[in-house]
């Protein structure tokens, strides 16, 4: 099976979504990331019985922190698909590409020291 | 241990918007037991802050410290090589840490980040309450172990009041009626008549009513023992 998905992508593989941090999707947004989403294992399915369910938990709070600061909330993302689902990969990939080209380019731009 | 909340992200933009580089000071005591103000918490405002400013397209440095305790000099002492290298500081202890921090540093301005509440403790993950309302006369011995002073919301000290009912207090609904918990308690070990004797009037000057407090160890005034 060979799929496409966007080049607009970066993937950033972890062992399991559990190890995804508050920290990693804030720092993305800070460095100027337009979106940033996780793609983890369908719930109830996870190998370390929780990590997807907490990297849920991590993506709300980050969507919250955004929110608070005036940015779009959907420019961070969960997703849930089984690694047997290569043909969901490429569409959720498509699709958050498509989400955020509606949202338009990150409010947050790099800065220089003055 | 001592409870806090992490002011809103808003609050602590304000106080710091005119300042370009600043520090961020948390505290390894109860708030990074109670999740508001430990490494992690510093560095997940630090970055919140950083994303905020650029957003704004103005420049913010924010160097992040956390000290062993904010409320001891000899910890609060250790920054001092760099606390000078700031606009301003924001504290992420309780309101002790950013006094402390204050009193040895009376050129540099230290805001707090978060808003102390209370004595307590975690009854679930996530979930604090308050036990102790600090007045200096313990006597929750009298009551099953249970406070009335920093559970009941009127502080009564000899039973529970009209409006408690079917175990909540009139307050709130969701507030636990501490007198019924206690009666409860007394009746299940059958020793109501614990409960009896009328209290006399609770003396307040050992608690906040009597003005700050201070604690004296002669002994230890002295020196090390
Ligand atoms: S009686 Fe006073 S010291 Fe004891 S738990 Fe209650 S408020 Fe705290
Ligand atoms: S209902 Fe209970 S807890 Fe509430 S004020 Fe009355 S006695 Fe105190």
């Amino acid at each position: 099976m060979r799929l496409s998905y966007p080049a607009d992508i970066k993937v950033i593989q972890v062992p399991c979504t559990g190890r995804v941090d508050i920290l990693h999707l804030l720092n993305a947004i800070e460095d100027g990331a337009d979106g940033v989403y996780v793609a983890g294992c369908l719930e109830g399915e996870c190998h370390y019985i929780e990590g997807n369910l907490k990297a849920r938990r991590k993506v709300e709070y980050v969507k919250k922190t955004l929110t608070e600061l005036g940015i779009e909330p959907e420019r961070v993302e969960m997703y849930n698909l089984s690694s047997a689902q290569g043909a969901r990969f490429a569409e959720i990939a498509s699709e958050m590409v498509g989400k955020i080209r509606e949202l338009g380019p990150t409010p947050v731009k790099s800065t220089h020291a003055a | 241990m001592i409870v806090a909340d992490r002011k809103s992200l808003e609050e602590i933009l304000t106080m710091v918007k005119d300042n370009k580089k600043i520090l961020i000071a948390g505290c390894k005591g109860c708030v990074t037991v109670c999740n508001v103000g430990g490494l992690k918490e510093v560095e997940i405002l630090a970055s919140s802050m950083k994303i905020a400013r650029k957003k704004q397209g103005t420049h913010i440095d924010i160097d992040i410290n956390v000290l062993e305790r904010q409320c001891d000099n000899e910890y609060v002492a250790g920054v001092s090589d760099i606390i000078g290298n700031y606009d301003a500081v924001i504290s992420l202890a309780c309101g002790v840490g950013p006094q402390f921090l204050s009193e040895m540093y009376p050129d540099q301005t230290f805001y707090p980040g978060v808003n102390t509440t209370f004595f307590g403790g975690a009854t679930q993950h996530g979930v604090w309450e308050e036990r102790c309302a600090g007045c200096g006369t313990c006597a929750i011995n009298n009551f099953g172990g249970l406070c009335p002073i920093a559970r009941c919301a009127k502080s009564l000290m000899n039973g529970p009041c009209g409006g408690s009912s079917n175990g909540a207090c009139e307050i709130n609904k969701d507030t636990v009626c501490i007198w019924d918990v206690i009666v409860r308690k007394k009746m299940d070990a059958g020793k109501l008549e614990d409960l009896i004797g009328v209290r006399g009037i609770k003396n307040w000057r050992t608690a906040r009513d009597g003005g700050p407090r201070r604690s004296i160890r002669e002994e230890l005034v002295q020196g090390n023992i």
